[in-house]
């Protein structure tokens, strides 16, 4: 079963559920593999003391001009929906912009000339980690000064997905576009994390939209409850969503956050609270698979 | 001045202290370019808001009635948009990146290019100015686009209006919406917390934010949280010749003032956080 853990606000506190979470699920004898996609600020493994293992590049088509075949014809600029071609047919100037390709090839499929070599650049990786029980971990980390997060989030779950476990746990990338719904597709449950405060309702709301227009089952964990106001209770139950659990605002619990520890190992209350999570998660998924 | 608040990780306090520092400006121009997740209208509730849809790109449709099944369009698709469903080719709208690409070659052709428009821009006045929001209709790809589009009009606004600075709150993470985001802006607020993960994001958000420009300041929120990592922070600030502008405590009249529709300026205009929030102004806007 794959679970997704994601918020349309950055910072509730994904990267805290999916972390203590796994330990969680572990500690309770399921085989669990944990896969972060959220591929642009990757945190998930910071919480494990791990070896890498694997690692494999992910890379994204790009297309090559050769000035010597090229005719300056300017077919493959009216082809790129992208404007990623520049062409000055006056000057006999032709050149890809790195940055706004999307890879998408058809400058290579409407040149007639065999002007546009095939290439492809490195947009990232997946990596594989392992801890001393040999635990596997999968990250997604797209490269620094690249854009495009979505083959990379595609590819970290392709690839955890191979590996047989009973729960794969994925930290989503925070948003409702995108990065968020590829995660989302992907799985078979969804634990929306969010926040009682006027931006974390407002966030929470388009998340919904968005999985309620892909059809997916989720449920909501309050984080740092007690902190704002009531109104996103009062919007769940007139939607009637689920509240897996509330999560109490504690500084304790941020402390052992910001120092890179898992909450589940120290406090005793926040081990139980995750158990009956976890129970909870299991459950609804298990109604639906 | 066009200025961008920035984080990495999501949830530092950046559309916080962005809207603190709108409300110290009194004219300006507030831009929220978290597309994805706006909030600053909250805080800034325009009046007389002008709507305009967005079309924030195109997706393809396969006619069935055209359809030989011939399968050049999935051979050709990059982004592994099309689907076999019960014999049938279709696609998939959440994987389709618009590039057209099966839509020219599909020899029957079956396939048709239609506008996603069911984003929103926004435009209105508020208390201290004009403020410009947008809104990608969910799970809407291209928001480094839609960024870019919500800026521009940003900027028209400005001249417009003779309103000379402009305020961007910025979207986490520091892929697509954040190049759009910082391309072309004067100065960049990096907001960032004192955790292990506010650390490895912000030297991730400084490497990118260094390739596109100089002008670079940090502030630390909540840095009470974790002295420790305060103190990395710090030494990785002076190392990449970063100044750090406010050192901010935990305060948790940042968040009744949010839940008030108010900034902390306003809610609290003499307290500790305030003073250091203008503090931090000053040094962004007179240097």
């Amino acid at each position: 079963m794959k679970i997704a853990i994601a918020s349309g606000k950055g910072g509730t506190g994904k990267t805290f559920v999916s972390t203590n979470l796994f330990k969680t699920f572990e500690s309770l004898g399921h085989s669990t593999l944990l896969v972060d996609c959220d591929v642009e600020c990757p945190n998930s493994l910071l919480f494990f003391d791990l070896k890498k293992v694997s690692d494999t590049k992910v890379t994204e088509y790009r297309p090559i001009i050769d000035a010597d075949k090229c005719v300056y014809c300017g077919l493959c600029y009216e082809y790129c929906e992208y404007k990623a071609i520049f062409y000055v047919p006056e000057l006999k100037h032709i050149k890809v912009l790195d940055n706004l390709c999307h890879g998408c090839k058809a400058c290579s499929i409407a040149c007639k000339h065999g002007a546009i070599e095939d290439s492809s650049t490195e947009i990232g990786d997946v990596s594989f980690f392992s801890d001393s029980n040999s635990h596997i971990f999968v990250e997604g980390r797209l490269k620094e000064g690249k854009i495009a997060s979505i083959p990379i989030i595609k590819s970290a779950i392709k690839e955890a997905s191979l590996l047989s476990y009973e729960y794969l746990l994925m930290d989503s990338s925070p948003g409702t576009s995108c990065p968020f719904i590829q995660t989302a597709v992907r799985s078979d449950y969804i634990v929306l994390v969010a926040e009682p405060t006027p931006f974390g309702l407002s966030d929470l709301k388009q998340s919904v939209e968005t999985l309620n227009s892909i059809n997916k089952d989720y449920g909501v964990i309050i984080n740092r409850s007690g902190l704002g106001d009531i109104k996103v209770y009062d919007y769940l139950k007139d939607n009637e969503i689920p509240i897996i659990a509330e999560i109490p605002f504690s500084k304790e619990i941020a402390r052992y956050y910001s120092e890179g520890k898992l909450a589940v190992s120290h406090i005793e209350e926040v081990k139980i609270l995750f158990e009956e999570i976890s129970n909870k998660i299991m459950k609804n998924g298990n109604s639906i698979s | 001045m066009e200025i961008a608040f920035l984080s990495g990780k999501g949830g530092t306090g950046k559309s916080s202290i962005c809207a603190a520092f709108i409300s110290i400006a009194k004219n300006v121009i507030a831009v929220d370019c978290d597309v994805d997740a706006a909030n600053l209208y909250l805080i800034f509730p325009p009046k007389n808001t002008i709507e305009t849809n967005y079309i924030s790109g195109k997706n393809a449709i396969i006619h069935q009635d055209k359809c030989t099944q011939c399968g050049l369009c999935k051979e050709l698709c990059q982004f592994d948009a099309i689907n076999i469903a019960e014999g049938k080719f279709e696609v998939d709208s959440i994987s389709c990146d618009g590039c057209a690409l099966c839509f020219r070659k599909c020899p029957t052709k079956a396939i048709e290019m239609v506008d996603s428009d069911d984003s929103k821009l926004y435009f209105g006045d508020f208390r201290n100015g004009s403020i410009i929001y947008g809104r990608l209709s969910p799970g809407e790809e291209n928001s480094g686009k839609f960024i870019s589009v919500v800026r521009s009009l940003a900027r028209e606004k400005s001249k417009e209006l003779g309103i000379e600075d402009i305020i961007i709150d910025g979207p986490p993470g520091i892929g697509c919406p954040f190049m759009s985001t910082i391309t072309g802006v004067d100065k960049v607020v990096v907001v960032t917390e004192p955790s292990m993960s506010g650390l490895v994001d912000l030297k991730r958000s400084i490497d990118v934010a260094q390739s596109f420009m100089q002008e670079i300041y940090v502030i630390i929120n909540k840095y009470d949280l974790n002295p420790e990592v305060t103190n990395q922070i710090k030494e990785y600030c002076l190392e990449k010749n970063i100044e750090i502008i406010a050192f901010l405590p935990f305060d948790k009249e940042v968040v009744d003032a949010m839940i008030n529709g108010q900034t902390i300026i306003e809610y609290n205009s003499e307290s500790d956080i305030s003073n250091r929030i203008r503090e931090a102004y000053q040094i962004v806007f007179k240097s």
